[in-house]
């Protein structure tokens, strides 16, 4: 009876402190609504509205017809109409599209030659779901309307995947998975450095000192940028020697990248840091922002498949635009420069979310 | 020409919610002496120290510290204060000699000394043989030098100690004030709060705090003069029969036992406490030899803080 007793003061004393920390509260009701919401969103196998472009280079009747077509698969959503191949390769290699469909001036011809191909549709490989979509379009019929439904064909869309054409994933995970370690690391490295010495008191003694907010705060994530570049060293090194995965970009570009998405994190992570109060709120709120980052930057699900709002979501998401810009520059072969706009949003997101974190970092314990 | 006061406050107050930690402090800390601030826990001692420093803002009232207005720009103050925390807030995962480097290098202490002013600190403060150690490993006496060593590395106006004596033995606490001694003749101010009756006694000043109100300040000598008490020594047989035999007359304002001695305060508008006590024992049929006593500063602090109205009538 007496054990029964101390049990349930023990029960009881953690139900109290627990219902006093408001995150962690929270967490207990926040974090399985939106682990549900997340993943019953963003797992959709069934990938729908690939980003498409379309080089018509026919322009007959019977191409239009068939682009019409294609729309109205749903498969593709036609965000681009161009005039070149080469145009077409370039727009797959910024990652603007996944999806490339070539219409040659012969178009008409073609589709009644049973030796030759109509159409050839260019694939982004690199991920393996958006392939194995693009081959459900091979079997499109084309014929013109007087073609008897003997003739009609099957066979006369040629598929090329670029990039990754042994489809094999670690090719597409490696790139992703570097976000995904970085991004966990940092974060959680620089909100925990931080509040731990607003735990240890050692912050009370800092603020007593003339050191200003701004050197406490970029001397404190320095050594952690260090770190995460060799990080990145690891990642790639072991990417490359046991899994083989390319980097047919340059690894200038690439580090590039990495030092701002990793810029990125520290911020994050210093901006957690001024709004918890102990290491273990710290975590708690890391695994928040880690959960949508794996689900919902395309790291684990092509972003296309997503619906909008989770898009919305996942383009706030820094780690959503660092995997756009390995992948881009380890897989396709993109310089940096064309994948400009991932890069100027992880620099604006870490001018934006440092400037933050500095304003609630004061000097003062009031 | 500056003040002669290192610290000037005027209606310094501070609210957290509906808690008053702070009501309304005027003080005036002279520059090179030892200044008290004495009270219970909860009384608005570090609530007023850490104001002072510029890292709680005021709610209402201003301060002067070293010619720096509070509120105002704490940043030019902090190269001129040294400040110690109740708590250990060096780093416990560096040595003593790292902990010391460090401070000397965010106070940006003149490169060139360095070296030899943290040698002198070590030998000053009896950290040679723990110059290596982690300092989290110390004991709390040497955990307190290494604090007082750090917050006056920059050679500081002024010292702001919040409780520095908390957690120590009463040999530390002693090596502790022989070293603030030395730190005022040197011309350093300092300000240090503590609730022991001993150490206050020992300033050159002091101010008694209760629940955030000033109510007495002065020197000791000034304070123990005007309590506004009669102190009457009861030596007893049965000091429980004794306290029992006084307690709660209309005429006494308060009963301490110390051992078999009991201290009793009597308003000093009575004219004869003596008399007042051993008529008390008599009533009970206890026994007691009785005596005035100069007050000590307990008695000041009993006297300020449950009688403030009988002070100086």
């Amino acid at each position: 009876m007496k054990s029964l007793s101390r049990l349930g003061a023990i029960v009881k004393k953690e139900v109290l402190q627990l219902s006093r920390d408001r995150l962690t509260f929270g967490m207990v009701f926040g974090l399985p609504i939106i682990q549900i919401l997340l993943f019953g969103y963003a797992i959709n196998t069934d990938v729908r509205n690939l980003r498409t472009a379309v080089a018509n280079q026919a322009g007959t009747h019977l191409s239009q017809q068939f682009v019409s077509e294609l729309r109205e698969s749903q498969i593709v959503r036609i965000v681009d109409s161009v005039e070149s191949p080469e145009a077409l390769e370039s727009l797959l290699r910024r990652g603007k599209v996944s999806i490339g469909v070539l219409i040659p001036s012969d178009f008409d011809r073609r589709v009644v030659d049973r030796n030759r191909a109509a159409v050839q549709i260019l694939v982004d490989g690199s991920d393996p779901t958006i392939l194995s979509v693009a081959n459900r379009l091979r079997t499109m019929p084309i014929a013109f309307d007087s073609a008897p439904a003997e003739e009609r064909r099957h066979d006369q869309i040629e598929i090329r995947p670029f990039y990754n054409p042994e489809r094999r994933t670690p090719v597409n995970i490696v790139p992703g998975l570097m976000g995904i370690i970085l991004m966990m690391t940092m974060m959680l490295f620089t909100a925990v450095a931080i509040v731990r010495e607003r735990e240890r008191g050692n912050l009370e003694l800092l603020i007593n000192t003339p050191v200003s907010s701004a050197e406490l705060m970029i001397g404190k994530v320095i050594p952690y940028i260090g770190i995460g570049l060799f990080q990145l060293a690891v990642i790639l090194t072991f990417g490359q020697v046991l899994f083989d995965v390319p980097i047919r970009g340059s690894v200038l570009d690439l580090y590039i990248a990495g030092s701002a998405f990793i810029a990125a994190n520290l911020a994050l992570g210093l901006l957690i840091s001024t709004v918890t109060h102990t290491q273990f709120q710290a975590m708690q709120v890391t695994v928040f922002i880690l959960m949508p980052s794996i689900l919902l930057s395309g790291f684990m699900f092509p972003f296309d498949g997503m619906p909008v709002v989770a898009q919305y979501i996942g383009e706030v998401l820094p780690t959503t635009h660092f995997i756009r810009l390995t992948r881009g520059i380890m897989l396709r072969e993109a310089p940096i420069g064309e994948l400009g706009r991932d890069f100027y949003y992880l620099v604006a997101f870490t001018v934006v979310v440092m400037t933050l974190a500095a304003k609630r970092f004061t000097k003062r314990l009031d | 020409m500056p003040s002669q006061y290192a610290i000037e406050a005027r209606g310094l107050s501070k609210h957290f919610g509906d808690l008053r930690a702070v009501s309304d402090l005027d003080l005036d800390v002279p520059r090179g002496q030892i200044y008290g601030f004495l009270g219970p826990n909860g009384s608005g001692k570090s609530t007023t120290i850490r104001m002072l420093c510029g890292l709680l803002t005021p709610t209402f009232g201003t301060a002067d510290v070293l010619g720096t207005k509070i509120p105002g720009n704490a940043n030019l103050l902090k190269p001129k204060i040294g400040y110690m925390t109740q708590k250990f807030s060096l780093f416990s995962d560096l040595t003593v000699h790292e902990n010391l480097k460090f401070i000397s290098e965010i106070y940006s202490y003149p490169a060139s000394d360095r070296k030899r002013r943290i040698d002198e600190l070590l030998e000053n403060y009896d950290l040679i043989a723990q110059r290596k150690q982690m300092a989290g490993t110390m004991s709390g006496g040497q955990k307190q030098r290494l604090a007082l060593a750090c917050a006056v590395l920059h050679h500081p106006e002024l010292l702001l100690l919040d409780e520095p004596t908390s957690a120590v033995d009463p040999q530390s606490r002693r090596d502790f004030w022989a070293n603030l001694f030395r730190l005022a003749e040197s011309g350093t101010t300092i300000m240090v709060s503590t609730h022991y009756m001993d150490e206050a006694e020992r300033c050159h000043r002091l101010a008694i705090l209760d629940r955030g109100v000033k109510v007495a300040d002065g020197t000791p000598q000034e304070l123990q003069a005007a309590t506004g008490m009669h102190i009457v020594e009861v030596i007893a047989d049965d000091p429980y029969a004794a306290q029992a035999a006084v307690n709660g007359k209309p005429e006494i304002a308060s009963v301490t036992q110390l051992g078999v001695r009991l201290r009793v305060l009597i308003p000093e508008r009575y004219e004869n406490p003596i008399e007042i006590v051993n008529n008390a024992l008599a009533s009970e049929n206890v026994s007691g030899d009785t005596q005035l006593a100069t007050p000590t500063l307990e008695d000041v602090f009993v006297a300020v803080t449950m009688f403030p109205e009988e002070k100086g009538r």
